[in-house]
């Protein structure tokens, strides 16, 4: 009897664990990797040749990085791996099953899946604040893979700003690589995280982890501030500066030439929506997701989500969910089960999840800036769209959601589809439409979910 | 549930619909619209955005020239700048036969006034240096152009709005009948009585006719669009082709939108999605017109649902079983630029019972006793 094609699309820590329970169970599943080794953003490897020591790279989490890498290579014989491959389209297959739209490195290319591993990871959230559009600003994320992948840090006197645990990782990161970091800015209220304490204490190695980096941060003389207000960055052509005001409004300047910003994750669901899962309004982290049963189930029988692409919950979250969406997926294929290992699995989630509240709790997505966004500036950097166009379009045009929002101001219709601008966009909607930010929904995914070549490559 | 007595109700919240509620309104007669999603939201926003009278069936050449002249006064009107540029239509023929097609056409329209340059390949090669080598030569029309699909649906709905039409979104209509004293139309949330009853429910127009126990046969039609990241000025009008597999503009901000072939559709949630081999295809054809595009990188890919008839061009006339009772729908993928004249005709048929446009060729009886059983429409789209 022919075996069931299972792709799984992403190989950061869910997608790994996802092909491991599936290679160990006797199939041959595609595991499908836009990067071009391994790993995923967080666990991303410099190409070979570069290697630097794990440690240097991925702190705390070196052990798990290198278990992962070595995972990796383990496999590679017994699925089939696709590095530098990026599924730009899904559709359904009649009777079942799909299609996806592939660009690798041979080209355009086809591949038909009886079921789906969705596994695909997040990116930022961005938030615009005077500036930010400046060359020399990055995203957090993108000052990580400058790190990780070719060792470079993206500039000489470093400030990092916004919300989110991943700020002091990534001050202590750049500043053990030896980059100058001259601020550490947080948007979020120190209050916030204290109350969220005692809950974040349900996982300590975690809590321990973030409590250490922060301190080391302190330790090695970075201002590190909480609470502060009314970011600017100044520059003629490139970063010069960052202006801020600190929790009791007094304005400060750094200079620096090069500024990281974050304000939280958001899940990279395009896959989801084009293989036509539902979405559900995730309101802790604000955003749309798509459903995700415990075990790993989205709402379509045959696609299955795992990892912060259907819910934010970091790496150690992700490998569990690899894993588990794996083993549901078996047993949906009529293998035997393991049920004290779904039981032990389904625990650990459980207990994470309890902790994620809590992290969220204590990093929102600090929509309350919203207001603070000026007309002049930009939301949409692809099309040049302004706060103030989409406010007018809400007042003097009638937009009431996102879709038609973008119909008639062109935010979200450029080159990233809305990805970097959509939440900040959906946020100024509703403030000004005086709804909560779900009633305006979200973009609707379209093919490709990232630009292709008109021409086939050759 | 809300009730509404009005002189006229619309179904369907296309250009048309909209533009004939704008229309009625300034002829002093009350009008409920009722639109299943958002106005402007169907085939009316989603098509390529051509502004084209060139290569219409030559019934539709009168309405297309009607329509034509009213384009150049749109944004005045509508208070909004819809992005109608008059960049000139060109359509290229790809083999000496084409060429014969577009010299018998031309000769056509000229007899309704519209001219066309025929171009010859050293002309065209003049002009448009950045014409591939399977281009041998082209009809040009003008004073064709293009709009931003987008904003001129919604444009028309705000302005019938402002009016004093009662706009009713998100209100699909279940099931509309006459009583013999006049229309009760019963939608989502909202019933509408009425003294006349317009049908504007595009890819839907043919369940409404047959309420009124009219066959009109209607197949689903998804035309598949691709949109490229802005680029550098190059493509100056806006093009098809001779069998029209391929078509493509160059938008203001700079992004080249190209269709061709056809998209899926699901009739029963109204949504419709591209095909990535059919963009994929499309990608191919337009690098063949267009060498120096090959750099581009597609950013968007997507489709709309509109109705075909199966002699492509669309009931537009008064129902031939119940007076009162006024038809435009099945556009056949080419209705963006006649939605504004077919307002007008619709506001005309309504008060007047008639229309100073000829309608003949549009009339519903033509599909009297059609046994065709369900129709599936196939074939290239023309834009």
């Amino acid at each position: 009897m022919a075996e069931a094609t299972v792709a799984i699309v992403g190989a950061g820590p869910a997608g790994l664990r996802a092909a491991q329970v599936l290679a160990e169970a006797g199939l041959r599943p595609l595991l499908i990797d836009e990067g071009h080794r391994a790993g995923g953003q967080i666990y991303r490897r410099p190409p070979p040749g570069a290697e630097r020591p794990a440690a240097d790279l991925y702190g705390f989490e070196a052990g798990r990085a290198r278990a992962l890498h070595d995972l990796a290579e383990a496999l590679a014989p017994r699925i089939d791996y696709r590095p530098g491959t990026m599924v730009w389209g899904i559709a359904p297959r009649e009777p079942a099953g799909f299609d996806l739209d592939c660009l690798g490195p041979a080209g355009h290319g086809r591949i038909a899946a009886d079921r789906l591993v969705l596994a695909t990871g997040a990116m930022d959230r961005t938030l615009p604040f005077p500036g930010w559009t400046l060359p020399g600003v990055f995203t957090l994320g993108a000052a990580q893979i400058a790190l990780k992948a070719q060792g470079m840090a993206i500039g000489r006197r470093v400030a990092l700003v916004g919300a989110g645990p991943l700020l002091p990782l990534v001050a202590h990161q750049y500043a053990k690589a030896g980059a100058t970091v001259v601020a550490v800015l947080d948007v979020t209220p120190l209050g916030a995280k204290v109350r969220a304490a005692p809950r974040l204490a349900a996982v300590p190695a975690t809590l321990a982890k973030g409590v250490w980096y922060t301190l080391a941060c302190a330790l090695r003389g970075m201002p590190v501030r909480s609470g502060v207000r009314a970011l600017a960055v100044e520059g003629d052509h490139q970063v010069e500066a960052l202006t801020f005001e600190d929790a009791s409004g007094r304005r400060h300047r750094v200079a620096c030439d090069a500024v990281g910003a974050s304000f939280g994750l958001r899940s990279e669901a395009q896959a989801a929506d084009l293989a036509g899962c539902r979405f559900v309004f995730e309101p802790l982290t604000r955003q749309w997701q798509p459903v995700r049963s415990g075990q790993g189930h989205s709402s379509h029988p045959q696609v299955y989500l795992a990892g912060d692409g259907s819910g934010i919950g970091g790496a150690d979250v992700a490998e569990l969910q690899g894993e588990r969406a794996a083993l549901a997926l078996l047993a949906d294929l009529g293998r035997p089960r393991d049920t004290s290992r779904e039981a032990r699995l389904d625990r650990r989630l459980a207990r994470q999840a309890g902790f994620r509240a809590a992290l969220e709790a204590a990093y929102p997505y600090p929509h309350h800036l919203v207001d603070r966004i000026g007309d002049d500036e930009i939301v949409c950097r692809c099309e040049g769209i302004t706060a103030g166009a989409l406010r007018r379009a809400a007042t003097e045009r009638e937009a009431r959601e996102m879709n038609r929002l973008k119909a008639l101001t062109r935010a979200g219709m450029g080159r990233c589809q809305g990805r970097v601008c959509g939440h900040a966009a959906a946020e100024i909607l509703a403030r000004r439409l005086g709804v909560p930010v779900e009633a305006v929904g979200r973009l609707r995914g379209q093919a490709p979910i990232k630009p292709i070549p008109l021409r086939e490559p050759a | 549930m809300e009730h509404l007595t009005v002189d006229v109700a619309i179904i369907g919240g296309g250009t048309a619909a909209c533009a004939a509620a704008v229309a009625l309104r300034e002829a002093g007669l009350t009008v409920a619209l009722l639109e299943k999603r958002l106005c402007g939201a169907g085939a009316s926003g989603v098509n390529f955005g051509g502004v084209r009278q060139q290569g219409r069936d030559v019934a539709e050449l009168p309405l297309s020239r009607r329509s034509r002249a009213l384009w150049d006064g749109l944004n005045a009107k509508l208070g909004e700048d819809v992005g109608f540029e008059a960049t000139g239509h060109i359509k290229l023929a790809r083999s000496e036969s084409d060429m014969a097609v577009l010299e018998a056409y031309a000769r056509d329209a000229a007899e309704h006034g519209l001219d066309l340059q025929l171009l010859g390949a050293n002309a065209l090669r003049a002009e448009m240096p950045w014409l591939g080598p399977a281009v041998v030569g082209a009809s040009l029309s003008p004073t064709d152009g293009q709009a931003n699909p987008r904003v001129v649906g919604p444009a028309f709905a705000r302005l019938a709005r402002r009016l004093g039409a009662e706009l009713r979104e998100h209100s699909p209509v279940r099931h509309a009948a006459h009583d013999g004293a006049g229309f009760t139309v019963e939608a989502e949330g909202v019933t509408v009585k009425s003294r006349s009853l317009v049908n504007a429910a595009g890819a839907y127009g043919g369940a409404v006719a047959g309420w009124f126990g009219e066959a009109a046969p209607v197949a689903p039609l998804s035309p598949n669009m691709v949109v490229t990241e802005p680029l550098a000025p190059l493509v100056t009008r806006s093009i098809g082709v001779v069998g029209g597999d391929v078509y493509l503009r160059q938008t203001r901000r700079g992004n080249v939108v190209l269709g061709g072939g056809r998209g899926t559709a699901d009739v029963a949630d109204g949504l419709a999605r591209p095909v990535s081999a059919t963009s994929l295809a499309a990608g191919a054809k337009t690098l063949a017109l267009v060498p120096d595009l090959a750099h581009a990188q597609v950013i968007r890919s997507w489709s709309g649902l509109d109705g075909e008839m199966p002699d492509h061009i669309p009931v537009i006339g008064p129902s031939s079983t119940r007076p009162g009772l006024v038809h435009a729908f099945g556009f056949s993928g080419h209705g963006f630029q006649l939605g504004p004249a077919v307002g007008e005709i619709l506001a005309e048929l309504v008060t007047q019972g008639r229309s100073t446009s000829p309608l003949h060729p549009f009339r519903i009886e033509r599909f009297a006793g059609w046994r065709g059983g369900p129709y599936r429409s196939e074939g290239e789209i023309e834009h």
